[in-house]
């Protein structure tokens, strides 16, 4: 028989904080988050403080204030009387723009580049070997500037095309024009948000193509469905090619028709090329630059990626019969996905963050316009920085976010 | 992004800084040097000569000051700024003084804090385009791509010039005075505008000068003169006075030549209380009491200046024109020195 007694009850005391270690590291980490409180509160009180001394309290209604400047590349409506948020939110699409660009050209460049440098071909293997390590090794302004100095250099002046008959395209030293798609037969614009500095208008015809588009290739899928299904059961496969070419590219024919599609071609007038879309010098620049650097660094990623997967897999791959191209899309990119995304996150959020070194070349993003002219003209540093920190930790952590749940849906998947 | 957080920072650590110091005057004399803000290099008005020594209209006025608070022309720290960062850069305490080619107007006066001391040039906003082009009038340049250097006046100038005459352009927005010469040379923009005499100064430098014409519009107002940080009442009067003394010095005849004669006491008092012969002028502004003295031996009265860096025997070939004595037609005034 045997006696049971509660153990004794331990009082709590504040030299427990101290001397349990159940309790110490909890005390450290209060101590240590109060004292980091602290500093970021003397120093904010301290800027606001000063700031009122100087009679510039931060206050946000400069962004209502008439902008006054111009902006060249304009992806929607805007004058010189618009108001700053308007040229900011210019801007903000300009950074997109460069960003969404920079990314694909990157991409493509730097899978391109990763898997050639691993070609059995010595000159190949040896010449990639050299873009990358370039690249990688030079600071992207120093690109960014010797590629605006290339195209403005290297291209011709405008007045050299004078009596001359131009194609499609014209390459100057202020821009490439290309072709601009025209509707004649236009379905108009839907305005969004009024006439607020955010108004937004998007294209009807674009809808309607994007819809059309995607009602074809849902359709084309459904097809390649049931052949799937078919050829399961029965171990025929229909031919289905020509059907789904036919039901991706006739409809869309038929709705270009109706909208009166044409191409408008820039011609020269006056000083400079008018009609046709005007990619700028900047644009161009900044663009190449951005993803050429950017492309060095997925390139070796992409290397490391394919490298990660043991050789069993490819020989597993060949014995089975597989061609080598089929090996490598079936077999090794999917497995070398996993460990491509997530280093993929941070060199796009690098290409992002880098588009702000724009001003380089006079490329008008938000850092041109918030972080630049409006900064300048109304002379609110603080309150500008801040804006442009919270929008580039906006745009970096939306890219994270795409991109994880990207990488949530290629990893391994475990049950 | 990179930049702005710099100078974001730098704001922030220079408004922790400027809190705690009490005048300029004090903070300079103690430093025994003066930190002057000018431009990244407009030749005439403020660029490094072959010896890397800073000279020119705007780099006489910051010598003037440094010679008249510490006796010594030489003891300037010259900071060259952009259009963009100039402002910051004085906001924040990094400079005591910019003399930038800076345009007075009221919102930078009133509402970014600033205190314009004078005006130590009458200016306007013209264009420059190649003679080839034949374009005699600025009305005629629709559709032109025009170069311009981003966070200044004329950037909002030429919106305003373009619109009310109802023309369009395309603008090409520079950091620096350097890479609008080079992009406008190499074609990348027909026009190029920035103060007429920023024009003239850019025009000196090129190959063939006489390629390149400047259009009869003046669209704008420019006076261009040094300022110094709201608030700080002592420092903007050092500054102001000794701007005037170089302007009163041409006025009363004072040269660098008869400085010395003139500063032994003449018939004149107003010379006399100038050059600090006579009365406690100097005293009052905290200096010396030949602060005067100093700040014309420097480099020269005014006209000397003018004549010596951007006057019409040098490359950059400006007429005084609006910056001639108020006594030969000119706008220059300088108050009584009593």
């Amino acid at each position: 028989m045997s006696t049971l007694t509660d153990p004794p009850k331990e009082q709590f005391r504040l030299s427990m904080l101290l001397y349990d270690t159940r309790y110490r590291s909890a005390t450290i980490q209060v101590i240590a988050m109060f004292g980091f409180m602290l500093l970021a509160a003397w120093l904010i009180n301290n800027t606001i403080i000063n700031l009122n001394t100087l009679g510039k309290p931060v206050a946000f209604k400069f962004l209502g204030e008439t902008a006054g400047y111009d902006i060249n590349q304009r992806l929607l409506d805007y004058n010189n009387q618009d108001s700053h948020l308007r040229a900011a939110f210019l801007g903000l699409l300009n950074t997109l723009v460069i960003a969404f660009l920079g990314c694909i050209a990157a991409t493509v460049i730097g899978v391109l580049v990763g898997v050639l440098r691993l070609s059995s071909n010595w000159l190949v293997a040896r010449l990639m070997t050299i873009y990358v390590e370039m690249f990688r090794n030079v600071p992207v302004l120093l690109w960014i500037v010797l590629i605006f100095a290339i195209v403005t250099e290297a291209t011709p002046h405008p007045k050299v095309y004078r009596g001359v008959e131009t194609g499609a395209m014209v390459v100057t030293n202020r821009g490439t024009y290309i072709p601009e798609p025209l509707f004649s037969r236009s379905l108009g614009d839907i305005h969004l948000f009024g006439s607020s500095p955010l108004r937004f208008d998007v294209s009807l015809d674009l809808i309607a193509i994007l819809v059309v588009l995607g009602l074809s290739i849902f359709a084309s899928i459904k097809m390649r469905q049931r052949a799937d299904h078919i050829q399961e059961t029965t171990g025929d496969r229909p031919k289905t090619w020509h059907m789904r070419t036919a039901v991706i590219v006739l409809p869309i024919l038929v709705l270009l028709i109706a909208l009166g599609f044409h191409l408008g071609y820039p011609e020269l007038k006056g000083f400079n090329f008018q009609g046709g879309t005007h990619l700028r010098n900047s644009l161009i620049a900044l663009w190449l630059a951005l993803s050429l650097y950017t492309a060095a660094f997925i390139a070796e990623i992409v290397r490391a990626g394919i490298l990660a997967i043991s050789k069993g897999q490819t020989e597993a791959a060949s014995a089975l019969g597989l061609r080598p191209n089929r090996t490598m899309s079936l077999v090794i990119l999917p497995q070398a996905l996993r460990v491509i995304i997530p280093p993929l996150i941070s060199n796009y959020l690098n290409l992002t963050k880098n588009s702000s070194l724009a001003i380089a070349v006079g490329y008008m993003d938000i850092t041109g316009t918030l972080g630049g002219i409006t900064m300048n003209q109304t002379g609110r540093e603080l309150e500008c920085v801040l804006m442009l920190m919270l929008v580039y930790l906006g745009i970096s952590l939306t890219i994270s976010a795409i991109m994880n749940w990207y990488n949530e849906a290629v990893k391994l998947k475990e049950r | 992004m990179k930049k702005s957080v710099i100078l974001g920072a730098m704001t922030f650590a220079g408004l922790a800084a400027g809190a705690a110091s009490a005048g300029t005057l004090d903070d300079v004399k103690a430093r025994g040097k003066l930190n002057c803000g000018v431009t990244t290099g407009l030749v005439g008005f403020a660029a490094p000569n072959a010896n890397g020594e800073w000279e020119g209209f705007d780099v006489a006025v910051c010598r003037a000051v440094a010679a008249a608070v510490l006796g010594d022309s030489n003891a300037v720290e010259f900071v060259p700024t952009t259009g963009k960062t100039r402002f910051t850069a004085l906001a924040s305490g990094e400079i005591d003084m910019l003399a930038r080619n800076t345009t007075w107007t009221f919102s930078r006066d009133v509402d970014l804090k600033f205190e314009f001391v004078g005006v130590n040039y009458y200016d306007g906003q013209g264009f420059m385009v190649p003679k080839e082009l034949g374009v005699s009038s600025a009305k005629e340049l629709d559709g032109a791509t025009v170069c311009i250097q981003t966070g200044t006046t004329t950037e909002l100038n030429l919106a305003d010039f373009f619109r009310s005459n109802n023309i369009s352009y395309e603008p090409v927005p520079i950091e620096t005075n350097a890479e609008a010469q080079q992009q406008y040379l190499a074609g990348a923009c027909d026009v190029y505008t920035t103060d007429a005499s920023g024009l003239a100064a850019t025009r000196a430098t090129f190959d063939d000068p006489s390629g390149h014409v400047i259009l009869p519009e003046i669209i704008s107002k420019e006076p261009l003169g040094p300022l110094v940080r709201h608030g700080d009442h002592e420092w903007g009067d050092v500054v102001r006075w000794s701007l005037n003394a170089l302007v009163a010095a041409e006025e009363l005849g004072i040269t660098s030549a008869n400085l010395g004669e003139m500063a032994a006491g003449t018939e004149n008092p107003e010379i006399n209380r100038l050059l600090g012969t006579e009365g406690t002028l100097g005293e009052m502004l905290g200096l010396s009491a030949d602060w005067a003295k100093n700040a014309i031996a420097a480099q020269g009265n005014y006209g000397e200046i003018f004549a010596k860096n951007i006057g019409e025997d040098t490359p950059v070939g400006l007429a005084r024109g609006l910056n001639a004595q108020w006594t030969e037609g000119g706008l220059l005034y300088a108050p009584p020195f009593r």
